[in-house]
């Protein structure tokens, strides 16, 4: 079996986030990039049913421009077999549903039977893009998962519903699943990873390439700004029992938040 | 006047306050305003102008298929142009399949909507909160997810109607085996009015334990953690709040022993109010404290768990 894996490039998450002049985003020189930690969690898991003989082949299969190639490198220095680089100016502030057609089609052409993709990048926050490729490409999913495991033809997995609950699902592949961070650790790239990563082939491909018409974004984004300062706030000073006994006053009859 | 769709979230039949908000808001931004509640409810307490209710064996516990066929059956009776929901865990799995379905754009997790010379406009954190921006759907219908805790919530009243929704749900994809209570009834984290957080400096599971969730029962607020402490095995990982766990909006945020890390503040400084309880004066957390107590969390959490009891 050959295992998909969807791999966004990011900010790294200690970004200290500014708005660029025109604020339509954010200032992107001297940002450091990192492979989305969620998407690491879906690496590691596709890698983990290959280290098991369940799968043969691990495509890692990534949108983006320069420097994008050095994320799937990362990947494949993990243990990832191929990496797939969509380097495509036209989808530069592409909607979710255009980037999810791009990577259904890429998942089609490589031939994945199961795909893996973290559950949200921590850029955008968008969260969409999982459950539009399962259902571009017909299949089932099971987003969110804390566990899995992958049998003959099909899989089991457990996914966060919300309120505390979560649901173990089952069902045939091919699938869409979608990583949370509990559901394993993620790898370092080894030495000889790293040596071995540089004969990896990575194949270039646009969206036209892939047979996706990209037109205009159905949704758009304006008025980047930071969020509003929190009024300065105050320490209160004296004794512990004091401070908690000021404290409790305070949140019952200023904030009235108790 | 936009027609809207809302998708009205209910426990056991009784509405829950993200539906009352969203509801308030639709009536705010046009209508007319049609609600579909999926699951075993009367339709009563939620002031639309419709309730479609969905109800049956498919629709006793989640599933991605029937939830997916019920809002597909909904928006082809209603033809609406707005669709709200709130942006919980079963929205995050359906919304986005429904909108690859009908072809059409979805905006998640928005905290604003407004109208703008009869479009409906958007704005949405990005980056864990770290920016914000205006986000403008050009499809009909145009989704909206909502972020929970950001509008007023309509008063419950009575429906203008109530409607069964016949819905064809054909054959699920996946099958549910299992469905797993969580070890103890506390609100989701994203959904919670009060929180207390615990960080590194509980110092194990025992401190989380004797600190934290006593203090968070006291005054019914669910338990969170830092990042620090998630990876120490302090707590499970659900609990985590942050750019890489969950983001929260609550009334009161309690943060006990947490330094600040950027990503821990992106995830929680749209509480609106914030108390940090940390031995360093100079910690992080204080910039962003409403009240800030400079003490130990080993003296300080224990009094004032007492103090609220």
């Amino acid at each position: 079996m050959k295992i998909g894996v969807l791999l966004k490039q990011v900010p790294a998450t200690d970004t200290r986030i500014k708005i660029n002049a025109g604020g339509t985003g954010i200032e992107t020189g001297g940002v450091k990039l990192e492979i989305n930690p969620y998407d690491e969690h879906a690496l590691e898991a596709a890698l983990q049913l290959k280290d098991k003989k369940i799968a043969k082949q691990v495509v890692i299969i990534s949108i983006g421009g320069k420097g994008n190639d050095q994320r799937i490198r990362d990947g494949l220095a993990r243990g990832a077999d191929t990496g797939v680089w969509i380097n495509d100016p036209a989808l530069e502030g592409a909607d979710s549903l255009t980037v999810a057609k791009v990577l259904a089609a890429a998942a089609k052409d490589a031939g994945v039977e199961l795909l893996l993709a973290g559950k949200q990048a921590v850029d955008d926050d968008n969260a969409q893009v999982p459950a539009m490729v399962a259902e571009l490409l017909g299949w089932p999913q099971a987003l969110v998962i804390s566990e899995l495991s992958v049998d003959g033809g099909t899989f089991q997995a457990t996914r966060d519903i919300g309120g505390g609950l979560r649901q173990v699902v089952k069902g045939a592949l091919p699938a869409v699943l979608s990583a949370d961070k509990a559901l394993n650790s993620p790898r370092y790239a080894s030495l000889p990873g790293i040596m071995k990563a540089r004969r990896k082939p990575i194949a270039k491909k646009t969206a036209g390439a892939l047979g996706v018409e990209v037109g205009e974004a159905l949704v758009t984004d304006a008025n980047w700004t930071l969020p509003p300062e929190r009024p300065a706030g105050r320490v209160l000073e004296g004794e512990p029992a004091a401070v908690v006994a000021e404290l409790v006053n305070l949140l019952r009859t200023e904030a009235k938040v108790l | 006047m936009p027609g809207i769709l809302v998708l009205a979230d209910h426990e056991a039949g009784v509405f829950k306050s993200t539906a009352l908000e969203l509801v308030g808001k639709a009536k705010e931004l046009g209508g007319p305003v049609a609600a579909l509640a999926i699951g075993t409810t009367s339709g009563e307490g939620l002031p639309a102008d419709m309730v479609l209710t969905v109800d049956g064996p498919d629709f006793a516990t989640f599933n991605t298929d029937p939830w997916l066929a019920a809002l597909a059956a909904a928006v082809a009776k209603v033809q609406p142009d707005v669709i709200l929901t709130t942006a919980n865990m079963i929205a995050k799995d359906v919304v986005p399949r429904l909108a690859a379905r009908l072809g059409v754009g979805m905006a998640s997790d928005v905290v604003e909507l407004k109208l703008d010379g009869g479009t409906v406009v958007g704005r949405r954190p990005v980056y864990a909160g770290k920016a914000l921006f205006d986000v403008t759907v050009k499809s009909s219908p145009a989704i909206f997810t909502c972020r929970p805790n950001s509008f007023v919530p309509v008063a419950a009243g009575a429906p203008g109607g109530v409607e069964a929704l016949a819905v064809a749900v054909g054959e699920a994809k996946t099958t549910v085996v299992e469905t797993l209570q969580p070890a103890s009834a506390v609100v989701d984290l994203t959904e919670a009015s009060l929180i207390v957080s615990g960080g590194r400096a509980v110092k194990s599971a025992e401190g989380f334990d004797q600190l934290i969730r006593p203090l968070a029962a006291a005054i019914g607020a669910s338990p969170g953690a830092s990042r620090a402490a998630v990876d120490a095995g302090f707590c499970p990982h659900s609990e985590q709040v942050g750019q890489t766990g969950k983001v929260v909006n609550p009334s009161l945020y309690i943060a006990c022993g947490i330094s600040g890390a950027i990503q821990h503040l992106a995830g929680m400084r749209t509480s609106k109010v914030i108390v940090a309880i940390n031995k360093d004066p100079d910690a992080p957390i204080f910039q962003f404290a409403t009240y800030g107590i400079v003490g130990d969390i080993f003296t300080v959490c224990p009094m004032l768990t007492e103090a609220l009891k």
